[in-house]
């Protein structure tokens, strides 16, 4: 990484197609123009050609900041302050602005995170990819363009008939959408990739799908491609080395198998103790605190406020690069000092009351959204303390069923029972009592909080709606505060001065604070990144099982499902494919769905044993 | 970033703090372009409201020759009947400052209402409101204005009322358009999970989040008024015979403007402060409630 030890020249085994490095960025700076607060520093990275390099990082990391540099670009309010970047052997950074535009898309290509807002809504995908084409004047004639775009197409795995390249961007599904957003990234031939999250959305299957057409296309036109990604599976299947970023800085960088097999920095180990694998049988582990923010980055290493290996050297000075094997670099004063981290085997809780009376009951349910049908004759059990996973894929119906048990959807047939007793559709027809029974969590926890009412406010809400005094209700927000691992001191607070994590536990405290008996979670950790993630988990597993709660967990992440499911009950095209206990469903499917959705979920221990 | 000791749940990364985000209003005062604009609206308004106390003569008081400057014991001189112009200065600003928040207020009620029903309520009820209001917005608003005080004669009243509903539709769709992406929002549902009143929900839980664009097009609306009710004035449906009226001065003096400009140049002056002071506001106030909503989250 620093110059002195900058053997990138020969990284192991990889294949060195065109005998170079292709992109290279040396100690590069990226910070805020008013203040001058880094947001990246010292990041140091070569990718030869044909090769793909993961760079993984939370959000806020400075990760997307690093690949748009790539293309010479900063986003407003923010410049590129020092280092270099070079293509080929030729910089980026002191190109002219028409320069720029003529790299953009021809030499070096992005495809961007959203593939249906970064298409062009208006224009039909042969004009889209002509475009891109004609901008970089690909080709002597038309005819060549239009070869081209025939051929690209092609490339992608998608269907290049004149019907199909006649279509706009709505008329296609959300793969094949992304699918176009590399047919043009890669229509110039480009020598230089970058892929910031480009399968963020997609279902497992579609990204398993679009992931192979992206590592082919590299490997087949030795591109160097970077991969920014928070999703350490899908880098452990794709990338060749794997570059980890904490707080605007790399901190450990190797080969894909030394990353999950050897971590040597105590962040990359949380990091993968984090990632919920489908292989694994092992429990999620999350990690306090947040990463820093550009400006209140502390002088020594910025890991050190969470890291339990921390020393007074770690707090006044950043460490150097050092290189414990071969093509292997940790900046670590104490690299390889935190052991492997004890993941507790996931809890196995028998089913307390099988011949009780169901807590949450779903009989023979029929539901549709806007008058189509969507979730078709559905029917399972959530026993007493038990925790059922509802997996699915999007537009598997999973959302619709789970918003109908909690009351907020009402075009539904059949019977709900919540102990035994049938509920009304809408929670609004539901007695109080019922109402406060059965709670519900959602997923986005920047929109579940009402933005000018205080944290304390919002979670006493229910205890209110139930008529409980002022004062009670304040005592109760505080334990439940405490409970879920905040402090009563948050109760004066207001959303927006929480980060993701902390939002959604006030969500799970106002959910629980009227000691409900079923608790519906509804994605509740997809907006939230892997450590976070693997808190929240870690907070409800332990709520479970210390009030009993029983809880309906709707999530499209099969590998979570591990951690903390007793059931699982899959979910596809509104039907049930397959249910039953948690090991046997993931171990041995019995449906081929199951089965093929099994083998689509990107795996880390998989991949490394591989 | 205090020392803390990691344990796996612990979130102690920020110390605690009680202040609440800065609200429009907080973020608002802190702009020049505001202070500047409460000053000139307090301004006119302790004019307008404390005017008639302190003007040396009465409202309708005939105090020498007409359209003369130089009159002993008058500031500024006569007007076209011979009357004090300070005086009617003065004594005008009261029924135009009052007419015009009362309207803005009436409108605000009803359309806030109907905009937040609509809004919540999707649908049918929503399409019926919204295009009642599409429909009232099609009349131009002083023609509405004239031909209601023209059959029914120029109370005070009914400019309000007419001056209120014409207003109304605007405030209805700003309220609406503000809220449909409110109503989305999660914690509405939870609201609605826990069966609160639609009332409450309306006023608790939307009301305040589209309070930011709300305020902006009130004080929008708050100049639009004083400049219909001046208008109206100028065109001679001030609510008493010869009272004394901002608008109604600049027309009945523009005649002898060479000659004695304060009686037109006066209240012109004092009508292009109020707007131009409640515009500022208006323009602080948007400016401030643009910025509000940040942490969305994900970047």
């Amino acid at each position: 990484m620093s110059a002195e030890l900058g053997t990138l020249g020969d990284l192991g085994d990889r294949d060195d197609r065109d005998g170079g490095v292709t992109l290279s960025i040396r100690s590069l700076r990226i910070d805020v123009v008013d203040t001058g607060h880094d947001i990246v520093d010292e990041v140091d990275l070569e990718i030869a050609a044909g090769e793909v390099l993961g760079l993984v990082g939370e959000s806020g990391s400075g990760k997307t900041t690093v690949g748009l540099a790539v293309l010479g670009h900063a986003r407003r309010g923010v410049r590129i302050a020092s280092g270099t970047i070079e293509i080929g052997g030729r910089s980026v950074l002191d190109r002219s602005p028409r320069e720029l535009r003529r790299l953009r898309g021809g030499q070096v290509s992005y495809v961007p995170q959203d593939p249906s807002t970064s298409l062009n809504p208006a224009l039909r995908i042969r004009t889209q990819i002509l475009e891109v084409l004609e901008h970089h004047g690909f080709g002597t004639t038309a005819a060549d363009r239009e070869a081209r775009v025939l051929q690209v197409m092609e490339e992608v795995a998608l269907p290049n008939t004149p019907d199909f390249l006649r279509r706009y961007p709505h008329q296609l599904s959300g793969g094949q959408q992304q699918r176009i957003g590399l047919a043009m990234a890669f229509a110039c031939r480009p020598s230089v990739i970058v892929l910031d999250e480009p399968t963020t959305g997609l279902d497992v299957s579609t990204q398993a799908h679009v992931l192979t057409t992206v590592r082919d296309l590299c490997r087949a036109h030795g591109v160097a491609a970077l991969y920014v990604t928070h999703d350490l599976a899908v880098v452990a299947n794709l990338a060749d080395r794997v570059a980890v970023m904490y707080a605007g800085r790399i901190v450990e960088q190797g080969t894909t198998r030394t990353i999950f097999e050897s971590p040597q920095h105590p962040y990359t180990r949380h990091l993968t103790a984090a990632a919920p694998d489908i292989s694994g049988t092992e429990a999620v582990v999350g990690l306090a605190g947040r990463a820093p923010a550009p400006g209140k980055r502390p002088v020594g290493c910025s890991f050190a406020p969470r890291c339990e290996l921390a020393t007074d050297e770690c707090r006044e000075s950043f460490p150097p690069v050092t290189s414990p094997a071969h093509a292997h670099q940790v900046r670590c004063f104490h690299a390889g000092g935190l052991a492997h981290l004890q993941r507790p085997a996931p809890v196995t809780l028998l089913r307390q009351g099988r011949d009780e009376v169901p807590a949450l009951s779903i009989r023979h349910v029929d539901a549709a959204y806007t008058g189509h049908r969507v979730v078709h004759d559905v029917s399972f059990d959530v026993a007493r303390g038990e925790c059922v996973a509802l997996v699915g894929e999007s537009g598997s119906g999973k959302t619709t069923l789970s918003r109908s048990v909690g009351g907020l959807h009402r075009e539904w047939t059949g019977e709900i029972l919540l102990n035994g007793e049938a509920m009304a559709r809408s929670a609004r027809n539901r007695p109080t009592a019922q109402r406060l029974s059965i709670q519900y969590v959602f997923q986005n926890p920047y929109s579940s909080l009402h933005p000018r009412r205080t944290v304390g406010d919002s979670v006493a809400r229910p205890l209110r709606v139930a008529g409980v005094s002022a004062a009670e209700a304040t005592k109760a927000v505080h334990e439940m505060l405490e409970r879920v691992s905040l402090t009563a001191a948050y109760a004066g607070r207001y959303p927006d001065q929480l980060s993701g994590g902390e939002r959604q536990r006030v969500a799970i405290a106002r959910a629980l604070v009227s000691r409900p008996s079923v608790l519906v979670c509804d994605e509740v950790t997809s907006a939230l990144d892997v450590l976070v993630q693997a808190a929240v988990v870690e907070l409800l597993v332990g709520l479970q099982h210390d009030l009993g709660l029983s809880m309906l967990f709707v999530t499209h992440n099969l590998p979570l499902v591990r951690s903390l499911a007793q059931q699982v009950v899959v979910l596809a095209d509104g039907r049930v494919v397959e249910s039953g206990p948690t090991e046997r469903v993931l171990g041995e499917p019995e449906q081929d769905y199951t089965r093929r959705l099994l083998a689509d979920t990107p795996s880390i221990s998989a991949a490394s044993a591989g | 970033m205090t020392a803390t000791t990691p344990t796996s749940t612990d979130p102690g990364s920020t110390p605690p703090v009680a202040a609440a985000p800065p609200g429009v209003l907080r973020t608002a005062w802190r702009m020049w372009r505001v202070r500047i604009g409460l000053l000139l609206l307090l301004l006119l308004a302790a004019v307008a409201l404390g005017g008639p106390f302190v003007a040396p003569y009465g409202e309708a008081e005939f105090v020498g020759t007409p359209n003369t400057r130089d009159v002993e014991g008058t500031r500024f001189g006569t007007d076209y009947f011979g009357q004090d112009v300070l005086s009617r200065f003065l004594f005008g600003g009261r029924s135009i400052l009052v007419l015009a928040t009362l309207s803005t207020a009436m409108a605000l009620v009803l359309g806030v209402t109907i905009g937040l029903v609509a809004a919540y309520n999707r649908g049918r009820l929503d399409d019926l409101l919204m295009r009642t209001m599409d429909v009232s917005l099609a009349f131009p608003q002083l023609l509405l204005a004239l031909v209601a005080l023209t059959t029914i004669g120029p109370k005070p009243w009914l400019i309000v009322l007419i001056v209120g509903f014409t207003t109304t539709p605007r405030i209805a769709r700003i309220t609406r358009g503000a809220a449909v992406p409110v109503v989305e929002r999660d914690f509405v549902g939870a609201a609605e999970a826990l069966g609160e009143s639609r009332p409450r929900i309306l006023w608790s839980e939307l009301l305040p989040n589209v309070s930011g664009p709300l305020l902006v097009e009130a004080n929008l609306r708050l100049t639009y008024s004083i400049g219909i009710i001046a208008s109206l004035g100028f065109l001679g449906f001030s609510t008493r015979v010869n009272a004394a009226d901002w608008g109604l001065m600049v027309n009945e003096n523009r005649a002898a403007l060479s000659v004695q400009p304060w009686g037109t140049v006066l209240p012109a002056i004092a009508i292009a402060l109020l707007t131009i002071g409640t515009g500022l506001i208006a323009d602080g106030l948007s400016r401030a409630s643009a910025g509000i909503d940040r942490a969305k989250g994900d970047q």
